[in-house]
């Protein structure tokens, strides 16, 4: 029987995989702004899991918000991504070093 | 329902108005008559004050089936948001101007982070919080990327979105995990479940808790999660670091507040000790980094995350002497920033951002008015009596001896000593130097009269500090 701490597992397991994508990830700030997604998508996989778990539909209208706001972040995010690779022609993570100290 | 409640959200749905009428009206504005839209937007800034002062509420007033809360605090803060966008607005028109990034977009976007901003203090469930939150965070980030053209504003814009979205990602983690334990997110329920089931006051909570004080830590630049402030400080054109150095401090002790003494006050001692480690972090790397800039905005960047140290220190405290002196610290400290950053943009002109250090070598020769305001904001900033900043630091210590804790009173002692070094050499260099840069000041003289009106307000505040306390003190036990 699947229960409660599988999902949570399972969503944990995404949240840490989309951390790790941020920090390893040394190239390209698409797969940047994808990791950030997944980690959103983590949170709401946990909302819905304790929602069914409570009983209480709270949790699955939070998630409609979440995935309301992510797309108007993933809009912005997009944006300034133009706006850099306009700049510099590039969309590499290592190359954003300009300001030191 | 009883729609005479709704009231009590005047200010926020009379400003959600005003922004779409200067949304629209922006659009018929010729590029040179820009001006429009600024007095458009500072109007409405105007009315939604009025709108603020008319409905004081009496005690406390929860509207919309509890998530949103009207009371001392809200309103106090609230206003302080709203002056502070304002002044950003006064500060920054005419450098905008200056560098041809006089758009509406600035006016617009600084509005929609004020409503955000006014959400996130009215907050009475972890779902407006977030909402409020994310409008800010939207704004901000499109603000910080204003300037298309320039490489460090993209960068800065880039950095700090992702950091951004990261700490979001973090804090809605944590209160998926509040909810699962608590089974609710409002506030007083969660206070509720707390105080009714000791059982719930375990690891799953605490787990959640962690995740929540990393987002509040991050929006408020606490180290060891501040590496987006200098960045983004000094990427940014300087009106906007202005606006994003200043309200949103506010409302980032708002989101503190709500979060960690309406909704959690009964998991105090585990929270404590995680505020601890991040002020002590944010006094020590603060103040000791901050010597080592040359970039005035970088400078300042380190000396907010050594004063976002103490207002964490006051919250520590969880009395509400420590809550009055958060607020008193924070309302204070964003005034001498207001005025440090507006006097930044006033050294500025078309083509010379005076960012560095040394363009405030001289300044007492080529204006002794603005050399004598800027120090004020410095001294205000170092604790020196009688500026309002020494009134902050005296009440944050005094809260934190209150509840015993001499050693980390010690410690804001001694790094204050050390961060007075890096904002008396500002002094020096305006006073006993030569100045590099002998161009005229070309501020305009709406621009000087709020600096003149900022620089004294710092002065009469510490001379006269009795009844803003009082107010803090006042909203802290409605608390």
């Amino acid at each position: 029987m699947i229960g409660l701490q599988h999902y949570l597992t399972l969503s944990a397991m995404l949240f840490v995989l989309s951390i790790a994508g941020i920090i390893i990830n040394r190239r390209n700030l698409i797969l940047l702004l994808m990791c950030i997604e997944l980690m959103l998508l983590a949170v709401n996989f946990n909302f819905i899991a304790f929602s069914r778990y409570l009983g209480d539909t709270l949790g699955q209208v939070f998630v409609f918000f979440i995935l309301t706001v992510a797309a108007a972040e993933a809009a912005i995010g997009l944006a300034i991504l133009v706006v850099l690779f306009r700049n510099r022609r590039s969309i590499n993570v290592q190359e954003l070093n300009t300001m030191k100290g | 329902m009883d729609l005479m409640n709704f009231a009590a959200a005047a200010p926020e749905m009379t400003l959600l108005g005003l922004i779409c009428v200067v949304l629209v009206a922006d659009l018929f504005v010729a590029p040179e008559r820009r001006i429009v839209t600024f007095w458009l937007s500072l109007v409405s800034i105007g009315i939604t004050l009025w709108a603020l002062v008319s409905t004081v509420p009496v005690g406390r007033v929860e509207i919309f089936s509890g998530s949103y809360v009207s009371d001392g605090l809200s309103q106090l803060l609230k206003s302080g948001v709203a002056l502070f966008v304002a002044a950003a607005f006064v500060y920054g028109r005419g450098n905008l101007a200056a560098n041809d990034l006089h758009k509406g977009e600035f006016y617009v976007l600084g509005l929609f982070g004020l409503l955000g901003m006014m959400i996130m203090i009215s907050a009475n469930s972890l779902l407006t919080m977030y909402l409020g939150l994310e409008t800010l965070a939207l704004a901000q980030y499109a603000l910080v990327a204003l300037d298309r053209t320039d490489v460090k504003s993209a960068e800065s814009a880039m950095k700090y979105f992702v950091l951004g979205a990261i700490a979001s990602g973090c804090l809605l983690y944590g209160i998926s995990w509040v909810y699962g334990a608590t089974g609710s997110v409002e506030f007083p329920a969660i206070a509720n479940a707390i105080l009714d089931n000791p059982d719930i006051n375990g690891l799953p909570l605490w787990f959640g808790l962690a995740f929540l004080i990393v987002g509040i830590s991050f929006k408020f630049g606490g180290v060891p999660f501040h590496m987006w402030v200098p960045d983004v400080y000094q990427g940014a054109r300087t009106p906007v670091t202005l606006y994003i150095g200043t309200a949103p401090k506010i409302a980032a002790l708002a989101l503190t507040l709500r979060i960690l003494i309406d909704g959690l006050a009964g998991l105090q001692e585990v929270w404590a000790d995680m505020l601890m480690i991040i002020a002590v972090l944010s006094l020590l790397l603060g103040n000791f980094v901050a010597i080592a800039q040359t970039n005035i905005k970088r400078m300042l960047a380190y000396s907010t995350i050594a004063h976002v140290g103490f207002i964490l220190l006051a919250v520590f405290t969880g009395t509400p002497a420590g809550i009055a002196a958060a607020v008193f610290y924070t309302l204070t400290y964003v005034i001498s920033a207001a005025g440090a950053f507006g006097m930044v943009i006033l050294l500025s002109r078309r083509g010379h951002d005076a960012e560095s250090l040394s363009d405030f070598k001289g300044l007492n020769a080529r204006s002794p008015w603005m050399a004598l305001m800027m120090m004020f904001f410095m001294f205000s900033m170092a604790g020196v009596p009688p500026f309002v900043g020494f009134f902050g630091k005296l009440n944050a210590i005094n809260a934190v001896l209150g509840v015993g804790e001499v050693g980390l009173a010690v410690i804001m002692v001694l790094t204050s000593v050390v961060g007075a070094y890096y904002y008396l050499r500002v002094v020096w260099y305006m006073y006993f130097e030569e100045a590099q840069d002998q161009a005229l000041l070309q501020a305009d003289v709406d621009t000087r009269v709020l600096m003149s009106v900022n620089g004294l307000a710092v002065l009469a505040l510490g001379i006269l500090p009795g009844w803003l306390w009082t107010l803090c003190l006042q909203v802290a036990q409605g608390q």
